[in-house]
């Protein structure tokens, strides 16, 4: 399916090329001017090649730890025949015409996407250069293409002695039209020599000496340092500062107020927050100083009592139900979640009169270059987005808010300034995974098997504010995805998604989005079915997914490496998990120990992959281990309350991350297919969460159906 | 005031208040990011840096208390012998994922081998567990320590 929709066709390559004229500057045709400018050959937006024979790739998509600057490297080298030690890599300008994600349409890097996104894209980039290349040798030698091939950044005469180097004929090859890009070959999989092989990322040395540089390392001649205190309670303002104390501060230069915020301009961040505390700020708190969670819980509660829209509904589940020897219900409730990056939210900016420049990490360049264009009311063509190595997005960085606050106080200093997030205002700030109330049902015949299953989402719809035409009817397809398609086989089953907003709070997408909610609350609901059914939950599970091949053998593969069914002491206790998200299958065995305190210890965690066709294994196995840590970090801990308006939490006192001495180890185990790419960046994270309860449950009998799990409630009496 | 600082072997003249954190005049002042603001409260180990040879968390140091002492970032850390183990083993197993809280993670590890040649799971627990990483690289943390002293 993605191949066909992800083709990039003629016009939108050509249109590739073209746009490197504005990316540039350069004048008109492209690929010559593109040569004259800077000696060498440009086919396409991801490759230039200079006459030293250095190879330049740019990089459509963020890097933010995923990996995916050495995984799309590795997809434009082996079709391009150039080792990886022969390239260099560059971050893309804003531009959705050039590198807007295919499955999206604009640059936006989110979604576990961009494997499945530029699988092949990148690859027919390649392919396009290759050829070129062959080409132009080929004519220098007065020979058939097909007399020659391409290796390590040269070309071969097959049948003799002869070869250039790419360096050698990026000028002739210049010069020819290029193919179109579905019309080249690709290579055959048995002949990839860099796809599906582990491979050192090509971005570690800069992080291992502290000289890569994120947004928040940006130094620019003048730049000043601000520190900024937005509204503690949302939508309030500020009322009043003390300037004069703020400015009695030394290295303090200039007090800003916005709509929404107040910013000490100084040196450094040290004199800044210095100013800020003593400015003292009075806040116009607004309506919504009196919010709270447990009235935004209540009317979510009152809320999912009625229908909301219907996202699949198969089979009569009403006579199902009816005719059912045992009937289940459940709640299940999930929190808030902040995103917590490591590198707080920053950003920096210079207004001019005709001109802005933004040094940040985004995920999303070109909605930062529109936001900081509307903002200031210079044409988007004048705003310049400097994009960065992120230090952490899980959703984070597809917000432009840090970026509004960052222009609005630039558009008051004079010279560039850098804005930067204390860890409390970027936790008290955060736009924050939805809480979620969902209502399940479920029928059992008298065999135990499922005759149907009922499942209402009731929460925040991120996708109504961010892509409201991604709406389908009233059903948000985030929030109902890994719940409508579960991958069991039920007779009947009925879904539906209930949009309700709470006041105040700002939603947004979290790593493993929709998955991440629904796979907890289907993987756990399936266990209470298995557990009223008194069978094994694998091989209840394996009943419902004889049809469904691949996940049962990622099932069996992860229950195999874990050894399920082996004896544990007491209050110990296996739970497992299987998912189809992302276009990826996996499963995870969690071995959890709870104590009598109800402190929960996970001691190991067993992970099988089919992602399809790997392309970097080592870099999927790292976002298993991470993912599944972060997901683990939000089920055991992570919760983010408001009273009176504001958010409870501010630092890592708080709001906690696991912490070395916590971790599990994580085991990966890939079942092989030949199957086209899966996303892998949130995979893990959803899949770890009902692993981890349905373990507790194994260990303790006891159904964690609220996250974050509350140990008070697995003490042994 | 104007303090001076010995920051890897070079004396540098501060000019700001003494109870400036080290963390910002690395940073703004020196223009020496590579030690990371992850929280400012000594919560997350993102700005550790060396202070005569042990980890302390520049977020957390006024420059007045730095006095004669000598300090040393992840900027020269790999001119020590257990930096550089630590900095090769670190790229050997591809630790870092997005790489913010690595600066941070190889300076606690670089005063725990420096003091603790050997260390075992329950001495990388100690020393570590002071350090965040929100991408969960910790797995690979632990077995590059042990690989950098193999």
């Amino acid at each position: 399916m993605f191949d066909s929709s992800l083709r990039l066709n003629r016009r939108n390559f050509l249109a590739a090329g073209g746009g490197l004229v504005v990316a540039l500057s350069l004048p008109s045709s492209p690929r010559r001017a593109a040569a004259q400018a800077s000696p060498g050959f440009a086919p396409n937006a991801f490759i230039r090649i200079d006459r030293q024979g250095i190879v330049t790739m740019v990089m459509p998509m963020a890097e933010m730890g995923q990996g995916i600057h050495t995984a799309h490297a590795m997809l434009l080298a082996e079709e391009l025949d150039v080792g990886l030690d022969q390239v260099r890599l560059e971050l893309s300008p804003a531009s959705d015409a050039l590198y807007g994600n295919p499955l999206f349409g604009p640059q936006s890097t989110g979604g576990s996407t961009s494997i499945r996104a530029f699988w092949m894209p990148l690859r027919q980039a390649g392919a396009v250069a290759r050829t070129l290349l062959l080409e132009a040798a080929a004519q220098k030698w007065g020979v058939d293409p097909k007399t020659c091939r391409a290796e390590s950044g040269s070309v071969f005469e097959t049948s003799g002695s002869r070869h250039l180097a790419y360096g050698q004929l990026v000028d002739a090859a210049g010069t020819l039209p290029a193919p179109a890009p579905e019309s080249v070959a690709l290579k055959d999989r048995k002949d990839f020599k860099i796809i599906g092989k582990p491979h050192r990322r090509l971005d570690t040395p800069g992080k291992v000496n502290g000289t890569t540089v994120f947004g928040i390392d940006t130094k620019i001649p003048g730049m000043k340092i601000a520190a900024i205190a937005i509204s503690p309670v949302f939508g309030g303002k500020p009322k009043s500062v003390d300037e004069k104390a703020a400015l009695a501060v030394r290295g303090v230069h200039q007090v800003v107020l916005t709509d929404q915020a107040v910013a000490v301009v100084a040196d450094h961040m040290g004199a800044a927050k210095k100013g800020l505390d003593a400015a003292a700020i009075q806040w116009d708190e607004g309506p919504n100083a009196t919010v709270n969670s447990a009235d935004i819980i209540r009317q979510l509660k009152e809320a999912s009592n009625t229908p909301g829209a219907v996202a699949r509904s198969e089979g009569d589940v009403e006579k199902a139900l009816a005719g059912a020897t045992r009937r289940l219900e459940a709640v299940y409730q999930l929190p808030f979640l902040a995103h917590a990056t490591m590198e707080p939210m920053n950003c920096t900016v210079h207004v001019k009169k005709d001109a802005c420049d933004v040094w940040v990490g985004t995920q999303v360049p070109t909605m930062a270059q529109t936001t900081a264009a509307q903002l200031t009311g210079l044409p988007v063509e004048a705003v310049t987005i400097h994009n960065h190595l992120i230090g952490g997005g899980f959703g984070r960085r597809l917000e432009v808010d840090g970026i509004e606050h960052a222009v609005k106080v630039a558009q008051q200093v004079d010279g560039p300034v850098k804005v930067i997030w204390s860890r409390e205002e970027d936790i008290q700030h955060d736009m924050y995974r939805p809480y979620y109330y969902d209502r399940l049902s479920a029928g059992l015949d008298a065999s135990g098997k499922p005759v149907a299953w009922t499942h209402r989402v009731s929460g925040s719809s991120v996708t109504a504010r961010y892509f409201p035409a991604g709406m389908q009817n009233g059903v948000d397809p985030d929030g109902v995805e890994g719940a409508d398609q579960p991958p069991y086989a039920f007779p009947a089953i009925h879904v539906e998604f209930k949009r309700v907003e709470p006041p105040a709070v700002p939603t947004a997408w979290w790593r493993g989005v929709g998955a991440t909610h629904n796979i907890f609350v289907v993987e756990s609901f399936i266990d209470e079915l298995a557990a009223a059914a008194k069978a094994d939950p694998v091989e209840f599970r394996k009943a419902l997914l004889s049809h469904n091949p691949r996940a049962l053998g990622v099932l069996t593969l992860a229950t195999q490496k874990a050894g399920w069914g082996a004896p544990m002491p007491q209050r110990q206790g296996r739970g497992v998990s299987v998912q189809f998200a992302f276009g990826t299958y996996m499963a995870t065995v969690a071995e959890v120990e709870v104590g009598t305190d109800g402190t929960v210890k996970v001691h190991r965690l067993v992970c099988a992959v089919d992602c399809g066709l790997q392309v970097n294994p080592d870099t999927i196995a790292a976002q298993m281990e991470g993912g599944s840590i972060f997901g683990l970090t939000a089920a055991l801990h992570g919760a983010i309350t408001l009273k009176d308006g504001r958010v409870e939490q501010g630092n890592f006192d708080t709001y906690l991350p696991m912490r070395m001495d916590e971790v599990p180890v994580v085991e990966t185990h890939f079942v092989n297919s030949a199957e086209a790419p899966g996303g892998m960046g949130e995979a893990g994270t959803a899949a770890v969460f009902p692993a981890l309860t349905n373990a507790i449950f194994a260990a303790t009998g006891k159904r964690i159906r609220t996250l974050p799990v509350d140990t008070k409630l697995l003490k042994s009496i | 005031m104007t303090i001076n600082i010995k920051i890897n072997g070079t004396v540098h003249t501060v000019d700001a208040d003494g109870d400036t954190p080290l963390l910002w005049v690395l940073r703004d002042v020196l223009g020496m990011t590579g030690t990371k603001f992850g929280c400012g409260a000594g919560l997350c180990g993102a700005c550790t840096v060396h202070l005569d040879g042990q980890a302390v968390r520049a977020c957390q140091t006024p420059i007045d208390s730095v006095g004669e002492s000598s300090i040393t970032t992840i900027e020269a850390i790999g001119e020590t012998p257990q930096g550089k183990a630590l900095q090769q083993s670190w790229i050997d197993l591809d630790v870092p994922q997005c790489g913010y809280c690595q600066s941070g993670q190889i300076m606690s590890a670089a005063a725990l081998l420096a003091a603790t040649p050997k260390p075992t799971d329950a001495d990388i627990d100690a020393a570590m567990s002071g350090n965040v990483c929100r991408c969960g690289t910790y797995q690979r943390i632990r077995a590059a320590i042990h690989r950098a002293t193999a």
